[in-house]
């Protein structure tokens, strides 16, 4: 029964960290209709530069708020120049463009840090712990979690460049007929997803030891989250990243073991496909024939 | 037409005679860019014809890798009469899979590749088909020797026997795609509802090519654990997805050529990258995919047939 | 002049729709642009605020913006309500209208224009808070005119308001449009294929056929023009 609420906890734990990928997910599939292929790698070399901080001396939570901007910057960055070319190009070109970014900071990473797994340090004091069911990483790993999808839900609900971003999101031609223009909205998107990303990663890097492919199965989960919850919602994709955590360490722990816990997002994902495409809380599309 | 004829005709003769010009290793680079042309063709059946994305493709290289390394090692069967044994299984995996790919469109079938893909390698390392797949290790095969004595190396003999596998195919792919069913596949990929509705069962056109792309790529991959010698979990992960993919964008979309470029600039380009930078060679990779993208679109194929259509109206 | 257009050219890639239009918007005046489906009305409109690639020279207070963005044109004071109404489906209708006001740059006096904009159509201030996807298609008509309102703006275009609305909405659209037109002042042109209803609105009319002005004047003039009574009045 213990080992059982343990799991759980964790589940809990790193489904606080699908979520906020699959939310970043989301957010970019909500405005492009792209799913982003590239955002582990993006996470994970967001990681490394916090990494390089703070084994240059920095204190964590500065280096922390410093590698959330950078990789807001980096994520404005790449879609203004890598990304905005290839817009209306067909899918193909564009999954294209968004691997060839995957191997790109993949192999970046690898040069400047080398593939030798390092350790990332987690900030949050043993004190934090819950008893025997939740270790004080875990404990933080949730709040952070919910500390951003908290705040990105009050910038989205409550700001006006959080509302212009949602119309532009969904109706780019009336957006620009009030002013709005789309393509910077775009771009703070994507910053946003990958300041979101570089949060996920460092929250998951105690956990999982820092090393360029450490997003890959992470990536996996958080597609499975978001399709789960639907891919165009964001409401989902925080539930469907809980949930999906939840799945795998449960059943990971006691029905398939370790080894074949990708398996298990594997399944998840095509079955969601078949079951119930537009994921639970996504909108179902007729397309008009 | 009597053009086409001459010129394949010529690349046929060059085709032949390059194995006694080249050290035996440039031969083996050879004998892969075939191996690679192979599996580019099954994937442009499902991704250039049916319009259909596939980020796991890999995994049915995997598939047809293991099965020629399994029956080989395990049980003595002969390296020839394994491609059929790898063709029939992984026609059946690629049929099984695009079953539900019936229901799925673009990015959701991309996302689902694309799990297969990553979960490949853990597939393979599960311990309790350990006996079958050696594991972590893998296993390690035997290149056959020339068969009734002819006078050539092992290298020479595969490439031989490689090229004339990718020529059976390449034609039957050819006749497939020319004939009716390229026609329905087309159909199905630009206009799906104009095309239920003139009788082209989507449904089953779909899994079909799902299957056949599946059995080429598997075929490929038999072929090239032959060449190699050598299966192993970690060969066959996402990146081995990626890069056939990369293949078929470089080397053009529904087009039978392209595969031929793309092998060739799967099989080359990371060398010259590596020569660039040997620390990050798949950034440099990564960088000409981009370039390629933005700059040759419709492919190499795609940017040859400009070409030659501006020289003709000129 | 608020804004004129000459030899005005546009299409949709290959294709030309516009061969060179010529008009003028005179400040507090509704103009009409009239003419069969296809004719390019709607292609005039895109063209004005930059949503389609033009030639020929288009001037708005003097200045010329036919090489400048949608985003830009909006600024100078351009509210374009479009066919189709454009709503903002899974938005509020409060939403909606505050996106009208998005460029603005003084934000203290959205509040109260939020407020006259909705006296103008009561309906929506019972529907505030509601999707704006599910409001009837008169309802949405009436949030894409207070949309554009929103913007205080200088020139409306509205196209095709009519489309899709019982004759007797359209009336009572017309004339709050009137209303809109006394009280700010707001210039208008307006494009549609109720030519009648048009023309008890409008000051002056435009006639379009395939892409060029075949006749213009007031609307008095058009009314009693024998070619206009009989394909576009029925009479």
């Amino acid at each position: 029964m213990e080992a059982l609420l343990h799991q759980l906890m964790a589940g809990f734990a790193t489904g606080g960290i699908y979520a906020s990928l699959a939310l970043a997910l989301v957010m970019i599939y909500q405005a492009t209709h792209l799913v982003n292929f590239a955002q582990g790698e993006m996470a994970m070399f967001s990681t490394y530069l916090a990494w390089s901080l703070i084994n240059a001396g920095m204190p964590y939570w500065l280096a922390f708020v410093l590698t959330v901007a950078i990789s807001f910057l980096i994520g404005v960055f790449i879609e203004r120049v890598v990304i905005r070319p290839v817009e209306s190009a067909p899918v193909l070109a564009v999954v294209t463009v968004f691997i060839a970014l995957l191997v790109i900071l993949n192999s970046l990473a690898g040069w400047i840090y080398t593939y030798t797994i390092k350790s990332f340090p987690s900030p949050f004091p043993p004190g934090m712990a819950l008893g025997r069911f939740m270790s004080p990483h875990e404990v933080g790993a949730i709040g952070v979690t919910l500390v951003v999808l908290a705040a990105l839900y009050a910038f989205f609900r409550f700001t006006p460049l959080g509302l212009a971003m949602r119309a532009a999101a969904q109706n780019p031609a009336s957006s620009r007929l009030v002013g709005i223009r789309v393509g910077w909205m775009l771009a703070l998107g994507w910053g946003l997803a990958a300041a979101v990303g570089a949060v996920a990663g460092m929250m998951v890097a105690p956990i999982v030891y820092l090393d360029p492919n450490m997003m890959g199965g992470i990536l996996l989960y958080a597609f499975a989250a978001a399709l789960l919850g639907g891919i165009d919602s964001p409401m989902g994709a925080v539930i469907g990243g809980f949930v999906v955590g939840v799945l795998e360490n449960v059943l990971g722990a006691f029905v398939i073991g370790n080894e074949l816990k990708l398996s298990v997002a594997l399944v998840l994902i095509i079955g969601v496909l078949l079951v119930r495409p537009s994921g639970f809380f996504g909108k179902v599309h007729v397309t008009r024939v | 037409m009597k053009k086409n004829i001459l010129l394949t005709a010529v690349v046929l003769g060059l085709a032949c005679a390059l194995p006694f010009l080249l050290s035996n290793y440039r031969t083996f680079q050879l004998t892969l860019v075939l191996v690679y042309a192979i599996a580019l063709l099954g994937l442009n059946i499902l991704t250039g014809y049916s319009g259909q994305i596939s980020l796991g493709h890999g995994a049915f290289y995997a598939l047809g890798a293991y099965c020629t390394a399994i029956l080989m090692a395990k049980a003595g069967v002969p390296y020839w009469a394994t491609l059929p044994v790898a063709a029939a299984v992984c026609f059946i995996a690629g049929f099984l899979f695009g079953l539900p790919a019936l229901r799925l469109e673009g990015l959701y079938l991309a996302l689902a590749t694309f799990a297969l893909g990553v979960a490949m390698p853990q597939l393979l390392k599960y311990h309790h088909l350990e006996q079958w797949t050696g594991g972590v290790q893998g296993i390690v095969i035997q290149k056959p020797d020339a068969p009734f004595g002819l006078p050539l190396n092992p290298d020479r003999w595969l490439y031989f026997f490689t090229l004339a596998v990718a020529i059976v195919m390449f034609l039957l792919a050819r006749n497939l795609l020319r004939g009716r069913i390229g026609r329905a596949l087309i159909a199905i990929r630009d206009q799906h509802v104009a095309a239920e509705a003139m009788g082209v069962h989507g449904a089953l056109y779909k899994s079909a090519a799902f299957g056949v792309s599946a059995l080429y790529t598997g075929v490929a991959g038999a072929l090239g654990a032959i060449a190699v010698q050598f299966v192993a979990p970690d060969s066959f992960n996402i990146f081995l997805s990626l890069v056939l993919l990369v293949g078929i964008v470089v080397g053009g979309l529904a087009s039978i050529s392209g595969a031929l470029y793309g092998a060739f600039f799967i099989q080359f380009i990371p060398n010259i990258a590596d020569e660039i930078s040997k620390a990050a060679p798949w950034a440099i990779f990564g960088v000409f995919m981009i370039g390629f993208v933005y700059l040759m679109p419709t492919g190499v194929a795609g940017a040859i047939r400009l070409l030659t259509a501006k020289r003709r109206s000129a | 002049m608020l804004l004129e257009a000459n030899n005005l050219t546009a299409g949709y890639g290959q294709t030309r729709v516009l061969h060179g239009v010529d008009f003028a918007i005179e400040k507090g005046s509704i103009t009409a642009l009239l003419g069969a489906n296809g004719a390019g009305k709607t292609t005039t409109l895109r063209a004005l605020c930059g949503m389609v690639k033009t030639g020929g020279e288009i001037r708005f207070e003097g200045r010329r913006i036919d090489r400048a963005a949608t985003e830009d044109i909006v600024r100078l004071g351009v509210a374009h309500v479009p066919d189709g109404r454009g709503t903002f489906l899974t938005l509020s209708v409060e939403e909606n209208l505050r996106l009208g006001a998005y460029s603005r740059r003084d934000r203290q006096a959205v509040g109260e224009d939020l407020e006259r904009v909705l006296g103008y159509f009561p309906v929506l201030r019972e529907r505030r808070r509601q999707q704006a996807g599910t409001l009837s298609g008169g309802e949405q008509q009436m949030l894409a005119v207070s949309r554009g309102l929103m913007l205080k703006p200088k020139l409306m275009l509205l196209d095709e308001p009519s489309f899709g609305l019982a004759p007797l909405l359209v009336r009572e659209l017309f004339s709050i449009l009137r209303a809109i037109r006394e009280r700010e002042g707001v210039s208008m042109m307006l494009v549609e294929q109720n030519a009648a209803m048009a023309l008890e609105l409008a000051d002056h009319a435009y006639l379009i056929e395939t892409g060029r002005v075949v006749l213009q004047g007031s609307s008095k003039e058009l009314k009693s023009n024998d070619a206009v009574r009989r394909s576009y009045l029925g009479y």
